[in-house]
């Protein structure tokens, strides 16, 4: 009996097929997230804010008293509105988003049960978390995109575009404007994808999605607060929010890097480590749910 | 080369929690057979299969899957085996179709071209091809389980572990599954039937191992437990010497002697012959009966308890 060499049935097993990551299945991980209603009702508030912003502006565009980040330019420029909306979402809905997708990556398949039917086609253990990873990597990138895509689009029609006036008050050309949008968002998702790491990694803690979810949201809240409290300014610099606001350098005539390299340092440097550790966690685990 | 679908010495898996809920088994479960996998609830059917699919670590012990030990050649051999491991679990949101495309998708060694037609055919088999597009939610249990039974079946398996594969299924379904399992099995296919019913072990299956409190208590091809439990003579005497003398002249095996009482195995002596032999030899009958031979008894002996309490 030669059934090392053939698969059951006598179906020769095409060497192609065997890819390291099959597009199949990270498809089906793709369909899993971007088919699921609640993460369409999660999107929807995520577009919310650039929505209410602009419409909030155009009906009213001096408000008086002190105004969130670059709310104050919107009027000159469209774009500015998908600014304004990455600003106000960073601290809190963008890592609700982040928190939910990435609790749920490993924990929720756990709870339902079908990670161990995953686990006996079977499916490579690091394998599942490198497609769990590249899902929230995936979603991540696009609800970043989708905020400031919204809030550009939507800006630049209540607005209008035209050269964007810098931090520096210099102009730079729509098109620059709009490449320096692509660069924050860019650096945005990146935090984010940090922040997704964490929720991987803490996803393959437990096996309740929920709690995974909430302990990710706390780690970013918590990381925020810490960072507020000057005693503790030693350890700032190593919290994985302290660099999320830093894009300003990218606004700036002539582009500066100075704030956003050691923020893509940091998220990266948190995205190796958790990555790494929801790996080394769930590689030995037993799956006894 | 084994001629061993499943063969395991020492498994054992004790939880953090202290208990022992697998006490070195020693399972060999023979190519081609249907493996009857029987014992109360609790009594570590469930844990050995999640061991055996290497879904958790044994504390100590090894085992192996048609001839490729574990968990080292999982990915060489789990293509070849289906599962079902403590009952249905799928995405509760995606329809049937979907959520066997998600674990099609996921096997890296089929053919994506043959998906539809294996997902169609497994459907088929299992009669769900009507109920294909619902969402998994609406399902009910029995719909969940014949999807469950659809996913083992979702390309050929030389082996196929299912965890109580008919639970929650009404009798027709019940009856519809045991005549796939029959179909499977004779098609080649070793199945490992865990269950706690004794009837169907009865029906369908060549071959028998009873847990019990996470031991391997009895393992054997079912012929040999039936003629263990086949039906003996139990003489009430003054004189044993002589009725077990008689006994064994007439025939009967395993002859033995416990006060005034003395059984043996039939081995198709008629009873009433076995009196007047009996009598005629002078031996003092003061009562006769048969004792019926079933495996429920032998079983309710082995495990101590009824087969409907948790252990």
């Amino acid at each position: 009996m030669s059934a090392a060499e053939v698969a059951p049935g006598g179906q020769q097993v095409p060497a192609r097929a065997r890819r390291p990551v099959p597009a199949r299945f990270f498809r089906s991980e793709l369909w899993l997230i971007f088919g699921r209603r609640r993460n369409w009702v999660g999107g929807l508030i995520l577009i919310s804010v650039p929505v209410i912003l602009a419409i909030a502006v155009r009906a009213s565009p001096h408000g008086g008293g002190e105004s969130a980040p670059f709310l104050d330019r919107i009027t000159g420029n469209g774009l500015f509105v998908a600014l304004a909306a990455l600003v106000l979402e960073m601290p809190l809905f963008l890592p609700i988003a982040v928190a939910a997708i990435a609790g749920d990556s490993l924990a929720g398949e756990a709870n339902l049960g079908t990670l161990r039917y995953l686990l006996a086609v079977p499916v490579d253990r690091a394998r599942l978390v490198l497609v769990k990873l590249g899902g929230i990597v995936v979603f991540t990138v696009a609800a970043t995109f989708l905020v400031a895509g919204v809030g550009a689009l939507l800006g630049l029609a209540l607005f209008g575009g035209g050269p964007l006036v810098t931090l520096s008050g210099s102009t730079v050309p729509f098109g620059e404007g709009a490449g320096r949008l692509l660069l924050i968002c860019g650096y945005v998702a990146l935090c984010m994808v940090a922040l997704g790491a964490i929720g991987l990694f803490i996803s393959s803690l437990t096996e309740q999605p929920i709690a995974a979810t909430t302990a990710t949201l706390i780690v970013a809240l918590a990381s925020q607060i810490m960072d507020q409290i000057p005693q503790l300014s030693a350890i700032g610099p190593y919290l994985p929010t302290h660099h999320w606001l830093a894009f300003g350098d990218l606004l700036r005539d002539p582009i500066g890097f100075d704030g956003v390299r050691p923020g893509a340092a940091s998220a990266l440097v948190y995205l190796a480590v958790f990555g790494t550790a929801a790996w080394a966690r769930f590689a030995g685990r037993d799956v006894g749910a | 080369m084994t001629d061993l679908a499943i063969s395991s010495s020492g498994l054992t898996k004790r939880f953090r929690s202290g208990q022992v809920a697998v006490n070195a088994i020693d399972l060999a479960v023979p190519t081609g057979a249907v493996y009857g996998f029987l014992g109360p609830n609790g009594s570590g059917k469930t844990t050995t299969i999640r061991l055996l699919l290497g879904l958790i670590r044994p504390t100590a012990g090894d085992h192996s899957l048609l001839g490729e030990p574990m968990p080292r050649g999982a990915a060489q051999v789990l293509p070849r085996v289906g599962a079902i491991v403590e009952g249905p679990a799928f995405h509760p949101y995606l329809s049937g179709l979907d959520n066997l495309r998600r674990l099609d998708a996921a096997d890296r060694t089929v053919d994506a071209r043959t998906t539809s037609a294996r997902i169609g055919a497994a459907l088929d088999r299992v009669g769900l091809r009507a109920a294909a597009d619902k969402r998994y939610h609406h399902y009910s249990l029995g719909m969940r389980q014949r999807l469950a039974i659809a996913a083992a079946l979702l390309r050929p398996r030389d082996l196929l572990l299912l965890d109580e594969p008919t639970n929650g299924l009404d009798p027709q379904g019940t009856r519809e599954v045991r005549a796939l399992l029959l179909e499977l099995a004779q098609a080649g296919s070793t199945v490992l039937l865990s269950t706690h019913l004794l009837s169907e072990v009865e029906q369908i299956c060549t071959h028998v191992g009873v847990m019990h409190l996470g031991r391997l208590v009895a393992q054997a091809p079912l012929p040999e437990l039936r003629a263990r439990t086949a039906p003996r003579g139990a003489v009430r005497t003054p004189d044993p010497d002589g009725a077990t003398r008689v006994m064994t002249e007439r025939g009967l095996t395993e002859v033995a002697a416990v006060g005034d009482l003395v059984t043996g195995v039939l081995n198709g002596v008629v009873p009433e012959a076995l009196v007047a032999a009996l009598v005629h030899g002078d031996v003092p009958v003061r009562g006769f009966e048969v004792l019926a031979g079933n495996l429920e008894e032998m079983f309710v002996e082995l495990t101590g308890e009824g087969f409907d309490v948790s252990g």
